[in-house]
This record gives C-alpha cells, sequence and structure tokens, in this order.
C-alpha cells in the first residue's frame, strides 16, 4: 500500500489503445449485429417487462383493488418499489457527480453507465407514485397544467410535495448532466457513421459540436457546475423521501435517523445494482478491459461501507427505541424482528449487515461470481428494508382493533418482476445503441493523451480545467 | 456554384505538437481561429490565452432566480390566495418550505446554465458550419488534433499559415470552403414535401383527437368508473333467484311513509272521498310546479296544455284543461297521478304521496289561470 507513488496517475484503460482504437472498442459494438448473449438476455428481460404490463393493464381494468393493500396497509409494494428503485438511482450520480469532485478516476469508465441507470431507475420509481393514484390518466389531465380555476393550491408543508420536487428536479438535473456528457460522443459518432438516417439523428442529438477548444471550455466549466449542484441535489433526494415517512407520526417512521440512513441505504443498494449490471454488460459486449476489475473492487468497498452504516442504523433505531422510553415506539421495534414479519426483518439484517462484510476479504471482493451474488443479495435486503419500514409500522399501529396482515397478490409480484424488467430493457437497449462509456473521457485519460510538460502553467491549480471533465 | 473560404486548417498527430502550433498562431495576432480537439487538452485555455469562463454568473443567476421565485409563490398562495392552517403552523412557515425552496433553486440553476451554455456560449444548434462533413472536422473528432484560422482574420495570409502549420509538424493542411448560395439558401414555405408533412400531421392530430374524445373515453377503464362491482337499478343479479338486481319490498311489510292507496282500481270512490290536505300556500304550489314540470310536462305540456314535446315517441297527453278535468274532484286527478290511466302509468313510485297533492294543487292553479274569472283578477 505504501509504495504507491500518487505522483503518478494509474493507467485506467487497459490494453495499448490509439485513440482510433478507443474509438472503435467502444462504436463498432454499437453498429454490429447483436450478439446471441444479447439477443438472450433482452428476450428474458422483456418477457419480465410484459410480465408487468399485463398485471398494470390488469391493474388499470379492475382497479388497484386487485393489490393486496389493505385497511391499514396503504402503502405496500407500490410505495416500496418506488423507494427502491429512486435508491438505485442514487449511484449513478454518486458516480458521475461526487467521485468527480474527489478526482476519483476509476469513475471515467462507468460514469456514463451510472448516470444512465440513474435516470432509468427514476423512470422506474415514478412509476409507482403515478399508478398508485388508480387512474393516472385522470392525473395526468389534471396535474398538467396543473388546473386551478377553484384556487384550490397544493400544500407546501406537505412532504409528499417535497417529493414530487426532490424526484422530478433529481430526474431533470441527471438527464442534463448525461445529455451533456452524450453531446461531443454523438458528435464522434456522427462523423464515423455511413449510415444516413443514423447521421440525421447523431448530427440532430450533437447539435452541431465541433470539438472546438473554445467550447470546451465553457464546457468543462458547466460540467464541474453540474457535478457541484448534483451533489447536495442526491443527497436532498433521499433526504427527502425518508421525510414521507418521518414527518408523519406512526411509531417506527417518526425518527429523525431517517434521512442519513436513508442516503446510505440508498447508495449501498445503488452500487449493489451498479456492479450487477456492469458485469452483465462487460461479458455481453466483451468489453472486460475497458470496466476492469478494479473499479469492481473499488465499488465493493463502498458496499462494504455503505453497508456497515446501514447495519449501525439499525442498530441504533432499536437502541433509541429503547433509549427513548416511548413504549409505542418500542412495541414497533419488537415486533418487527420478532412479530409476524419477523421473517423479512431477518432477511433484511442477513443481506444488508452481514453478507457484505464478506467484502472485507480481497480474494472475495475480487471474485467475480462471489460478488455478484453478494450484490444480488444486498438488493434483496434493500427491497426488504423498505417493505419492513413501511409494511411493518403500517400493519400495526395505535388501534389494535384495526391491525392487520398484509399479503401481497400475484399482481403486486407481477408489477415487481415488471419492474426490474422494464430497467433492465431500457440498460441493454441503452448499451446497444448509445455509447456506455464515454469516448472523449477514455481518451482524455489514455496513454500520451496529455501534453508532456513543456508550457504547463499553473494549471492545475485551477480546478476548471486541470483535469480535465474526467476527474 | 461559389465557393469561398472559410478557413485553413491544419491537423496535428500529438497533443505537444497541437499546444505548439496553437502558442504561435496566437503570438502572431490571430483572433479568429480555434483548436479542434477529441477530448480537452490541459494547458489549452492557456495557449490560447482564453479568459475563464463565465458561465458560473448564468448558473448563480438562475439559481437565485429560482429561489426568489418559489418562495415568492409559496409566500403568495400561503398568506394571500389560499391561506389554510395546517399542522398548527404559521401561514408562511418558512422551515418546512427549505426542501422545495432547494430543488427549485437547483433545478433553475441546472436549466438555465445548460440553456445558456448552448444559446448564449455555443449559438446551437448549429449544424450548418462550415466545417461539418469536411475531412478537417471528421479527422478531430476521432484522433488528431487541428487548428484552423478563418478567412476573415484581418491578418490572414494564407501562404504564410500554411508555412506556419508545416513548420509546426503539421500532418495535413486543408483549405475549409463554404458555397455562398448555401449560406442564403431560404426555407421554402410552400415545399411540397412541407405541406405534405403538414397534411399527415393534421390527419393523425385530427384522428387521434376524435379516438381519444369519442372512442377511447368510453371504455373501460377511461370511463370515469361507469363499471362498477356492484348492483345497480334495472340490471340483472346472478346472486337473487328471481335475477332481478331491484328488489321488492318483503311480503306483508310497508316501509315507512309508504301507505298503501285505499281506492285501488276505483278511481269514482277516490273522487268521492279523497280530499286535499294541503293548505294552498306558497310553498306548497312551488313543490307542485316542480314536480309538475319534472314528471308530467314530458307528456302534458309545460303549461298543461297537451302540446308534449315527445315529438310522438309516446301517445301524447291529453290537454288538462278540458271540461272534464276541470269538473273532476281533487281525488280523481289524485287517483291518476297514482294509478295512471290507460296509457300513463302511475307515478307513486317517484312521487311521494304530499307531492301528489302538492300537483293537484298546482294543476288546480293552472286551470285558474286559463279561464281567470271576474273575480280571481284581484
Ligand atoms: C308518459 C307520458 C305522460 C306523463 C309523464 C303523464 N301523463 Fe297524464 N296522461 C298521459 C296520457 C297518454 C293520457 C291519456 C290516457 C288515456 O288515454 O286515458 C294521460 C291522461 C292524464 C289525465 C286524464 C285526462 C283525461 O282527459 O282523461 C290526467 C288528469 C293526467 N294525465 C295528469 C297527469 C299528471 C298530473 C302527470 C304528472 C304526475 C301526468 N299526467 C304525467 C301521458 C302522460
Amino acid at each position: 500500500m505504501s509504495t504507491i507513488d500518487y505522483s503518478v496517475e494509474e493507467r485506467l484503460v487497459h490494453g495499448d489503445r490509439s485513440l482510433k482504437q478507443i474509438d472503435d472498442a467502444i462504436v463498432n459494438p454499437l453498429d454490429a449485429k447483436p450478439n446471441i448473449k444479447y439477443i438472450l438476455a433482452l428476450g428474458l428481460t422483456v418477457t419480465m417487462l410484459m410480465i408487468g404490463a399485463a398485471s398494470l393493464g390488469w391493474t388499470f381494468y379492475k382497479g388497484i383493488g386487485v393489490w393486496g393493500n389493505n385497511n391499514p396497509v396503504g402503502w405496500a409494494f407500490d410505495i416500496v418499489n418506488f423507494v427502491f428503485w429512486i435508491g438505485i438511482g442514487h449511484a449513478g450520480t454518486l458516480i458521475s457527480a461526487i467521485l468527480f469532485l474527489f478526482r476519483q478516476r476509476w469513475r471515467n469508465g462507468i460514469a456514463r453507465f451510472a448516470e444512465a441507470m440513474t435516470i432509468f431507475a427514476v423512470m422506474t420509481a415514478l412509476i409507482f407514485p403515478i399508478i398508485h393514484t388508480g387512474r393516472p390518466w385522470v392525473a395526468a389531465v389534471y396535474l398538467l397544467p396543473y388546473p386551478n380555476q377553484h384556487s384550490v393550491w397544493v400544500n407546501f408543508i406537505s412532504p409528499l410535495l417535497w417529493d414530487v420536487f426532490a424526484v422530478s428536479t433529481y430526474f431533470t438535473v441527471s438527464f442534463i448532466f448525461w445529455y451533456i456528457g452524450l453531446i461531443p460522443d454523438f458528435a464522434t459518432m456522427r462523423d464515423r457513421t455511413t449510415s444516413k438516417i443514423k447521421k440525421v439523428i447523431f448530427s440532430v442529438l450533437s447539435l452541431g459540436w465541433r470539438f472546438s477548444n473554445r467550447h470546451w471550455q465553457h464546457y468543462e466549466m458547466l460540467y464541474l457546475i453540474l457535478a457541484g449542484l448534483s451533489t447536495p441535489l442526491v443527497l436532498s433526494v433521499h433526504t427527502v423521501v425518508s421525510f414521507d415517512f418521518a414527518v408523519s407520526v406512526i411509531p417506527g417512521w417518526h425518527t429523525t435517523i431517517f434521512p442519513p440512513y436513508f442516503v446510505a441505504g440508498a447508495i449501498f443498494s445503488g452500487f449493489a445494482m451498479v456492479q450487477n449490471a456492469l458485469i452483465v454488460i462487460r461479458k455481453i459486449f466483451e468489453i472486460e478491459d475497458l470496466i476492469p476489475l478494479k473499479t469492481l473492487e473499488t465499488m465493493n468497498k463502498i458496499i462494504l461501507v455503505t453497508g456497515t452504516m446501514v447495519g449501525y442504523a439499525y442498530g441504533m433505531e432499536f437502541f433509541i427505541a429503547w433509549y427513548s422510553g416511548n413504549q409505542l415506539e418500542t412495541f414497533t421495534f419488537i415486533n418487527r424482528a420478532f412479530g409476524p414479519y419477523a421473517w423479512a426483518y431477518w432477511i433484511m439484517v442477513s443481506c444488508n449487515v452481514l453478507s457484505p462484510q464478506f467484502f472485507w476479504f480481497k480474494k472475495l471482493r475480487t471474485s467475480i461470481p462471489f460478488m455478484f451474488v453478494i450484490a444480488v443479495f444486498v438488493n434483496v435486503g434493500m427491497w426488504f428494508e423498505r417493505f419492513v419500514i413501511i409494511v411493518t409500522s403500517l400493519s400495526r399501529d395505535y388501534l389494535p382493533s384495526s391491525w392487520a396482515y398484509y399479503r401481497p397478490t400475484m399482481f403486486d409480484f407481477g408489477l415487481l418482476i415488471g419492474s426490474f424488467g422494464l430497467f433492465f430493457t431500457l440498460v441493454l437497449l441503452f448499451a446497444k445503441n448509445l455509447p456506455a462509456i464515454s469516448i472523449a473521457e477514455i481518451k482524455s485519460v489514455s496513454e500520451g493523451a496529455q501534453p508532456s510538460h513543456h508550457g504547463e502553467s499553473n494549471h492545475s491549480a485551477n480546478g476548471t480545467h486541470g483535469d480535465g471533465h474526467n476527474g | 456554384m461559389d465557393k469561398k473560404l472559410y478557413s485553413v486548417a491544419a491537423t496535428f498527430g500529438n497533443a505537444d505538437d497541437i499546444i505548439l502550433a496553437t502558442g504561435k498562431i496566437a503570438s502572431a495576432g490571430y483572433t479568429n481561429y480555434d483548436v479542434n480537439t477529441p477530448y480537452p487538452i490541459h494547458g489549452m485555455d492557456d495557449a490560447m490565452r482564453l479568459k475563464p469562463s463565465k458561465i458560473g454568473y448564468f448558473t448563480i443567476t438562475f439559481g437565485l432566480t429560482g429561489t426568489a421565485l418559489i418562495l415568492w409563490l409559496m409566500y403568495w398562495v400561503t398568506t394571500t390566495d389560499y391561506p389554510q392552517v395546517i399542522g398548527g403552523k404559521p401561514f408562511f412557515a418558512l422551515p418546512a418550505f427549505i426542501p422545495i425552496t432547494f430543488e427549485a433553486t437547483v433545478l433553475l440553476a441546472a436549466v438555465g446554465s445548460a440553456l445558456s451554455l448552448f444559446i448564449y456560449f455555443f449559438k446551437f444548434p448549429n449544424n450548418s458550419h462550415p466545417l461539418h462533413d469536411t475531412e478537417y472536422m471528421k479527422s478531430c473528432s476521432s484522433d488528431k488534433y487541428g487548428i484552423y484560422v478563418e478567412a476573415k482574420d484581418p491578418l490572414f495570409d494564407e501562404v504564410r499559415i500554411k508555412a506556419l502549420m508545416h513548420e509546426c509538424g503539421a500532418e495535413n493542411v486543408y483549405d475549409v470552403n463554404y458555397e455562398e448560395d448555401f449560406l442564403t439558401a431560404k426555407f421554402e414555405i410552400f415545399d411540397k414535401k412541407f405541406i405534405g408533412a403538414l397534411i399527415v400531421l393534421a390527419i393523425i392530430v385530427s384522428a387521434s383527437t376524435y379516438l381519444h374524445l369519442n372512442k377511447l373515453l368510453y371504455m373501460t377503464p377511461f370511463n370515469w368508473m361507469m363499471d362498477q362491482p356492484k348492483v345497480s337499478a334495472q340490471q340483472k343479479s346472478t346472486f337473487f333467484a328471481d335475477g332481478f338486481g331491484m328488489r321488492t319490498p318483503v311480503e306483508g311489510t310497508v316501509a315507512r311513509g309508504n301507505m298503501p292507496y285505499a281506492y285501488k282500481g276505483q278511481p269514482d270512490e277516490a273522487g268521492k272521498y279523497l280530499t286535499n290536505p294541503l293548505q294552498n300556500n306558497d310553498k306548497n304550489l312551488a313543490l307542485g310546479k316542480a314536480k309538475f314540470l319534472t314528471f308530467c310536462s314530458p307528456c302534458h305540456g309545460n303549461t298543461g296544455m297537451g302540446d308534449s314535446r315527445l315529438n310522438g315517441q309516446f301517445p301524447n297527453g291529453p290537454t288538462l284543461h278540458s271540461d272534464k278535468v276541470t269538473n273532476w274532484p281533487d281525488g280523481n286527478l289524485y287517483h291518476v297521478i297514482t294509478e295512471g290511466q290507460n296509457v300513463m302509468p302511475g307515478y307513486f313510485r317517484q312521487v311521494t304521496k304530499d307531492e301528489r297533492w302538492a300537483i293537484v294543487l298546482y294543476l288546480r292553479t293552472l286551470q285558474r289561470a286559463l279561464n281567470a274569472k271576474e273575480g280571481d283578477l284581484k
């Protein structure tokens, strides 16, 4: 460890590739016919998507009564899935914005992909609050433009409204960030392609980008600014999501630990999901050298850290339940661990707290099959965390006479499967049709890409372009 | 067509050379030149002597505008337009407004600076720039580092620039031309393709609007919850043995206020023994009028003249101002309303006892109004 010379940059792109070869390596697979692995994967995800679509169709036709939601469990799979998917998105912004500000160069190969995953995860998440209104087409008609003939306004004090602002801002800003990153790559593809249609498409998408240095200058500055804006934004999003619970008065929800605990959990599950998807994608598209094992290992370390933070939060919740002396709170937590939903609680604890601990061992965190399985466990665990928080608290709140056990129906499961289908279908289509690795960023960190030191001035002191927009 | 020289351009094979060449071009005093590189090169901004980007000012302006606008909106809504006490908080509950204020600030800052980048700094979209589709651009978008000097530069001297480029180790030197008429080309509004596209668009929009408003909105589940799992009037039921959704009262029972009618099928007895229990006052007349207009006027006309609105879909109701009806005792009228007469159905289900008597009162008033006697005018 101590022998690393930090003044020398670590090689990020493995395999000796000229700039032209980088273009080829990233763009050629997009033009090539899909291989059998890709078709199989897409077939699987589209099947899952169809299961979701059928469940949704039936839900629309019959109404949300086909779900298992009951009284008092009015929030169940719908909101569990929403919180889960929003959380998944957080890893993407963390990788593209926070790690950029921290100049973590290993992020370059995966940033674009992780940003795309953010966008798709937020899209998937947004489906759930919309469909749980029951008749979302009416919601669409009555939300935009906001019909205010009666001067009845929304409640600005409600966390649910904060959530609308937080999630839509998050989606918009992530999308802008992602799109701005794509512009130079669109221009490269525009100049490479021989197909007339693609030429038109990429010309439109690249907006006429000319790689001009007078543009790069503003471009890099904006990239830095957006990273700076996204960093507090991503932290705010799951904080606000946690307010949906924390600001209410249900025992088990009404706790101040929720915001940091939700953010840590979001990053935890998000990294697990990105790691899973990357392993699949580098296998399907055979780009193992562009996403090296080192990157995956670093991600596993972050999973270990955030997993341990989540474990701490679980412990602290229990402690406070006892220490506060609040009977309702104490009851809720004992009920979580030993009540009718104990099975869910212990799945959550073993997946989230115990399974990442294996990553203390270098051998295990560098074994691809092993890390894949652990990350799957983490996501199962994080899904159950939201389930435990939402369902156990609601199913037994203040009035024992209204307690009820919640049982999901097949349509609930169908929608859950469908959400995974939608997300991975989008991920696969993205990876096949757009450059999933930033061409310009990879070029800028390849061997000999930057001038040797003559003529170097006091640039690196100037944070904007000292390191290129790649961190 | 006339070709004009846009610029002289050169490409270089590595980052050191381009920095060198840029330095020379800059120190030679050229101003209308630019460098095109596949990714940003460290130190290039200094070599080109560019001032730091000002886009940050846009960000802060847009961001603070967002803060101000959303705070103003929330202030105006919660204190002026729709003041509501929620959770015992003051109308203007600043702490609770912070999340939204923050989100709106970030949103406006991000969207505003992205738009200003494209529109103000880049003047994008610009796909008709002379550099597009040139050999030069194509190599700069892949693996070469290019520099060009525009012909409009005051110091422009083709020969001298080319020499300078070669001296710095240029791999290729290009003349970038553009066609004069390309820049002056105008968009034809009556272009066949354009008109065709407009027509196709119009058809698609009308067809989908029609389908949406006339078909889709009447289909389950879009039809405002018309289809509900409950038995409504006139519906078949699989639950009851007789197959009717509607239920009749249990035999031998009388629901409150539903005393059976004593003169079934006996209009004469009804006329003889029944008298109107209601007082002739404004309230009862108003009730009678309302009920008459609802239940009787479709067949008998608004004033009972027999001017039916049914357009022959049902035998017209006769006038209610005939001598026969005028001379009937109240009981007979009451009987017809209750039981009906020949094709006219009875209205005892829809119209309560008191309402029936109120209609009788109103009918009498109508009759009197049409045949007013001298004394009525008082
Ligand atoms: C569906 C149309 C219809 C409605 C509604 C209707 N009637 Fe009639 N009514 C008729 C017809 C048709 C006759 C003639 C029946 C016959 O052939 O004896 C009639 C006859 C009468 C008669 C007897 C007239 C006569 O010369 O024998 C009276 C009185 C009368 N209606 C009053 C009413 C009143 C009061 C109402 C409102 C409660 C009413 N009707 C509602 C269709 C209607």
